[in-house]
């Protein structure tokens, strides 16, 4: 009882926290100002409490399992969570059904949680699910938006489609293997044809929720209409969860047939920068914009991910924390501008530096990270990402890789240009950010500059893979 | 060795400058800023100074041999074992050379600035991004790590963007910066990667000891580095090619040269301090710094160094004579001697007698530096008075800048190599050498140091000498009165002190390629065709441009061609206009926006006919696209698992 307690520890709170705002809901009305603070201070403990009394072992037949790689995984994600509702205060203040969001957001974090955890494809399924279902609850947050409803249909209606591809696919694995167990599993594979393309089933459910192109469609629109909170939650913590059981699953689960998700992995990352920096180039509204940036980022993850070693884990888990936290900054720049002014066209970034220096400079700083300028943080992750990548030692790969980071630099640049050197007879007006915001971008903000200069972060991490 | 920990001052106190002019200085410091900034620079000089004296003098030499020390080392990342990330310092000759060069035309130039920016709105930010710059390139002479050296290489880019696109609100200015930044980026590519290859097979990212096991024969990291081949070049070539395409893309080598002549948009004090004298030669010092393993491991990409280094020379001597713009000339005149300063390397031995051309090099550098300043110091006084930078408006300035007449003319005599101005000497060491090994390159040089005193004079003659200038700009000059003060004066004073003298170092004595003291040698035989070469030059530009007559246009419509050609800078620009615009846009985004738009969406819209029906139903709760998406994501599933089950098994 007690181990289970210590194991589960990081989903047990989660579920703590779901029921208390549960029960709050149900009493009387709390200002909503109060009930936010209350909520930061939680999820502030919750990050907190990942550090101490972490366990390894397995529970429930192998059902669960969880070490301490896990466990620092999922309390990246819990920072994540706690800067998004610091980083949003302005937007969720305004809702009237702000504790429904943060219970729906928690819930899928749950699933986030036993996601990683999961030792079983059963298991594996549900907890998607559980991480899926929600979030598109979340989408239609903007009530009075039809874009926002229309995202949210969109996102439901192609997540189902995924997962049943998917199930296809866990079926045609247990009938060709016998077994569902991540343990049992790579006993029993041996690359027949069949297998094949069972794995190709559940593979396209992880480049789905990736965005991985050509699997990336749902993506610009769900981005674009829902609220933005949302996307930067699904842009930064659904994705960095689906890239953490990804790579366990295909370095533990599927390493017997490494030489086929080599290849498979080669293709779509190539496709994904490239495509995505096609179509980044273009795009003229933010939201849009970090969403295609964000396709072609995930194409670097894989270069890391096709690594197929301990420097491949470590160098992905560092580029996501790098990721969330430049990914927040951008997104929190944005929505703070969208909130108050309905601005989300780059050329309205025009002169943004004149009247909001803060914005700016943060929002260049994130800019710079996404693009991996020297000397931030987001630089180091990209490097390590090609390292580990050009161990396997395909050049060309990693020349195509390089490549498109040089093209990722001229539109990330392109922000840049316009908020500091091109002039506007009407910037945008100096805007008032909330307190707890301004905090959150400042945390992001050190967290680009001082990840990649303090190097015990890439060593802890190298420790733990 | 004494205990030499000061030397990280030296680049940390104009960091500090950077940091309190940069936070501080819109607030505090908006009239003081510039005094700051200049007292700062003035005791990290100082203290250059000392280091330079007490390395060549007191503990640097040990059995003859100069030491490569490292005072300081913090291991800041262990990447894998063997391999780590340090920041270190290492003081050997050419990075102690290069510390006093920097910190004092830097200061120099921040003393000019002084005068020359005065009145400016953004004087603070000024400063503080010169802090800025000082710091990266101090920080990247010092590097003792070949990692540390690309993390400074990047900080320098973003200092010299931030510099050259100072004056935002011009178009031309910020278009420049972008060039700047995305030319010297694509190039820093090569360098990376070139990294990434040197440390895969040397096993280190040190700079000793790389140099040391990649040039060792019988070490196997040197075997490895030399059996791996990739398209019939070895590995060790490859990545010492590649880290080449990152110098050249920072020190404008043919053809990544492009950005340079835009960079003149940047204040022209600027110009003299990153775009003449510091930044540029970076490239150079890079060649330097990894010279061991380009010269007894890959000869091949030695003189692939060599042979880049001559064509720049010479095509930007070319180009040198027909522009118009003052600074662009004086752009492409640094183009030209730095690719001076690469063959010079090219053609280099390791050791010994045969290694002149590694001294030459760094001789070149070092007078280099302090003359093409001190031209830019003194185009920045003329632009200051007449603002404009064209030619044409211009002539008998003599009268009216005496002292920068007097300076510009000391400057000229020394690149055009006339004795016994300090660019004779370092020339004449570059000729030699160049002679020795590679009559080519040899006759290539010659020809370019002919052209180099003509371009020099016909621009001193156009600004100085020649008509009066016309009543219109009188008016406007007369406002400025004079030459803008000591401040502007003092340091074209003291470079022009230089320039005239900086020749009689022994420079061998200090710096050569395997830091044994080496002999200067004077030929006076030798030295006689370069200069009559030289003075013919001077003569000719005279002939043509000292009075006011139609001589130049003649001379332009006999050789209308190669006039045109090179006035368009042999349209360089053109063709990586004509590559970007129209073959990647036309061949390859064309194509793809066509096969996107007629085959995919062709293609989805005609299996989407079947679902179509059923979409027009429940088209009032969604946009009609998602089945599309859904039939993408079957396509791609279904042509990935054809592919893996059936072709590539």
């Amino acid at each position: 009882m007690i181990e289970t307690l210590t194991l589960m520890k990081p989903e047990l709170i989660i579920t703590f926290i779901i029921f208390l705002l549960l029960f709050i809901k149900i009493g009387k009305g709390v200002k909503s100002e109060t009930m936010l603070l209350l909520i930061q201070v939680l999820l502030l403990l919750n990050f907190i409490t990942g550090f101490i009394f972490n366990s390894e072992g397995n529970l429930f037949d192998g059902m669960y399992q969880t070490t301490a790689m896990m466990a620092l995984q999922k309390n990246i994600l819990s920072l994540g969570i706690y800067l998004i509702s610091l980083l949003f205060a302005s937007w969720f203040k305004k809702s009237e059904h702000m504790l429904e969001f943060f219970i729906l957001m928690l819930s899928a974090l749950l699933g986030m949680f036993f996601l990683i955890s999961s030792g079983n494809l059963l298991m594996f399924f549900l907890a998607l699910e559980l991480a899926t279902i929600p979030v598109a609850a979340m989408a239609n947050f903007d009530l009075d938006k039809k874009v926002s409803s229309e995202a949210a249909m969109k996102m439901i209606l192609s997540s189902a489609f995924s997962s049943g591809i998917l199930l296809f696919g866990i079926s045609l694995i247990y009938g060709a293997t016998g077994t569902i167990s991540f343990t049992e599993l790579p006993l029993y594979l041996d690359g027949s044809p069949l297998q094949i393309l069972a794995f190709l089933f559940l593979f396209t459910a992880f480049a789905f929720k990736l965005s991985i192109v050509p699997f990336h469609l749902w993506t610009a629109d769900v981005y674009e209409g829902s609220p933005i909170a949302v996307t930067s939650f699904l842009s930064v913590i659904s994705k960095g969860a689906v890239t953490f059981i990804f790579i366990s699953t295909l370095y533990k689960v599927f390493q017997p047939i490494n030489e086929v998700w080599y290849n498979m992995i080669m293709i779509l990352s190539i496709a994904s920068m490239v495509i995505g920096n096609l179509f980044a180039l273009r795009q003229q509204n933010i939201k849009r914009f970090i969403a295609f940036s964000s396709i072609a980022q995930v194409g670097f993850i894989l270069v890391g991910i096709s690594s197929n070693s301990a420097q491949g884990i470590s160098s992905v888990v560092y580029f996501i924390l790098i990721y969330i936290f430049s990914n927040l900054a951008a997104f929190g720049v944005a929505s703070a501008i969208s909130s108050q002014t309905g601005k989300e066209n780059i050329n309205d970034y025009k002169g943004l530096y004149q009247t909001n220096p803060f914005l700016s400079l943060v929002l260049v700083l994130a800019l710079f990270s996404l693009a991996g300028i020297p000397p931030t943080a987001g630089f180091f992750g990209k490097l390590f990402l090609l390292t580990a990548g050009a161990s396997k030692g395909s050049y060309l790969f990693i020349t195509i890789a390089a490549l498109n980071m040089i093209i990722s630099l001229y539109y990330y640049l392109r922000i840049v240009r316009a908020v500091f050197m091109e002039k506007n007879e009407q910037p945008i007006e100096k805007i008032e950010i909330d307190l707890s915001a301004k905090f959150a971008l400042t945390i992001c903000a050190a967290g680009i500059v001082l990840i990649g200069l303090l190097s015990w972060t890439y060593d802890y991490i190298q420790s733990l893979s | 060795m004494p205990n030499v920990t000061y030397i990280a001052l030296i680049p940390l106190l104009p960091l500090a400058a950077f940091l309190i002019l940069g936070i501080f200085g819109r607030k505090y410091f908006k009239n003081t800023s510039g005094i700051i900034a200049t007292a700062l620079l003035l005791i990290s000089t100082l203290l250059a100074v000392y280091t330079a004296y007490g390395y060549f003098f007191e503990y640097g030499k040990v059995d003859g041999i100069y030491q490569k020390l490292i005072p300081l080392k913090y291991t800041w990342l262990q990447f894998s074992e063997g391999v780590s990330i340090d920041m270190g310092i290492i003081i050997d000759p050419i990075s102690v050379m290069m510390l006093v060069v920097v910190t004092f035309i830097s200061l120099m130039v921040h003393i000019y600035s002084l005068g020359y920016m005065k009145g400016d709105d953004r004087f603070p930010t000024y400063y503080a991004f010169l802090g800025l710059f000082t710091f990266s390139m101090l920080g990247l002479i010092i590097s003792s790590n070949i990692f540390q050296i690309y993390i400074f290489w990047e900080l320098v880019g973003v200092s010299s963007f931030l510099l050259i696109g100072y004056y935002y609100d011009k178009p031309s200015a910020v278009a420049a910066c972008k060039k700047a930044f995305i030319v010297t980026r694509f190039a820093d590519v090569g360098f990376l990667i070139g990294i990434l290859i040197l440390s895969f097979y040397s096993n280190t990212l040190d700079f000793n000891k790389l140099i040391e096991r990649l040039t060792t024969p019988e070490s196997n990291e040197l075997k490895n580095a030399v059996a791996a081949s990739f398209l019939g070049i070895s590995a060790l070539t490859w990545g010492l090619v590649l880290v080449f395409i990152g110098g050249a893309g920072k020190s404008a080598m043919f053809p990544l040269h492009i950005w340079l002549p835009d960079a003149m948009e940047g204040p022209t004090p600027v110009s003299a301090l990153i775009h003449a004298a510091t930044m540029v030669v970076a490239g150079v010092f890079l060649v330097a710094r990894l010279f061991p393993v380009f010269s007894i491991s890959s000869p091949n990409a030695l003189s692939l160094v060599g042979y880049v280094g001559a064509i720049s020379a010479l095509i930007a001597a070319v180009i040198a004579c027909t522009q118009t713009d003052i600074k662009r000339v004086l752009a492409y005149s640094t183009m030209s001697q730095i690719g001076y300063m690469m063959f010079a390397l090219g053609v280099s031995k390791y050791g010994g007698e045969d290694g002149l051309g590694y001294t030459a090099s760094m001789f070149h550098l070092f007078t280099h530096a302090i003359f093409k300043a001190l031209l830019f110091l003194g185009a920045g006084a003329v632009i200051h008075y007449i603002h404009s930078n064209e030619m044409k408006d211009m002539g008998g300035l003599r009268k009216y800048l005496p002292i920068t007449h007097i300076t510009f003319l000391i400057a000229c005599l020394a690149i055009s190599g006339v004795p016994p101005f300090a660019g004779f000497f370092s020339k004449e060491e570059i000729l030699l050498a160049a002679y020795q090994n590679n009559k080519t390159i040899y006759w290539v040089a010659l020809i370019t140091s002919g052209l180099t005193s003509f371009y020099m004079f016909r621009l001193y003659f156009s600004i100085f000498w020649g008509r009066t200038r016309p009543s219109s700009f009188k008016r406007d000059c007369d406002e400025v009165k004079g030459e803008g003060g000591f401040v502007m004066m003092l340091p074209l004073v003291l470079l022009a002190f230089g320039a005239a003298t900086a020749g009689f170092i022994p420079f061998g004595h200090f710096i050569s390629s395997d830091r044994i003291t080496l002999e200067n040698k004077f030929h006076l035989m030798f030295s006689i065709s370069p200069v009559a070469l030289g003075l013919t030059g001077i003569i000719i530009a005279m002939w043509m441009y000292k009075k006011e007559n139609n001589k130049p246009e003649k001379f332009a419509a006999m050789s209308s061609g190669l006039y045109k050609a090179a006035y368009h800078k042999f349209y360089i620009d053109e063709i990586y206009i004509f590559i970007t615009q129209k073959i990647i846009f036309n061949l390859i985004a064309r194509p793809t926006a066509w096969f996107d738009k007629n085959i995919v969406d062709g293609m989805i819209n005609a299996t989407g006919e079947g679902t179509k029906e059923i979409s027009e139903k429940i088209k009032t709760f969604q946009s009609g696209k998602i089945q599309q998406y859904a039939i993408c994501f079957l396509v791609g599933l279904i042509s990935l698992a054809l592919l893996f089950i059936y072709v590539w098994k």
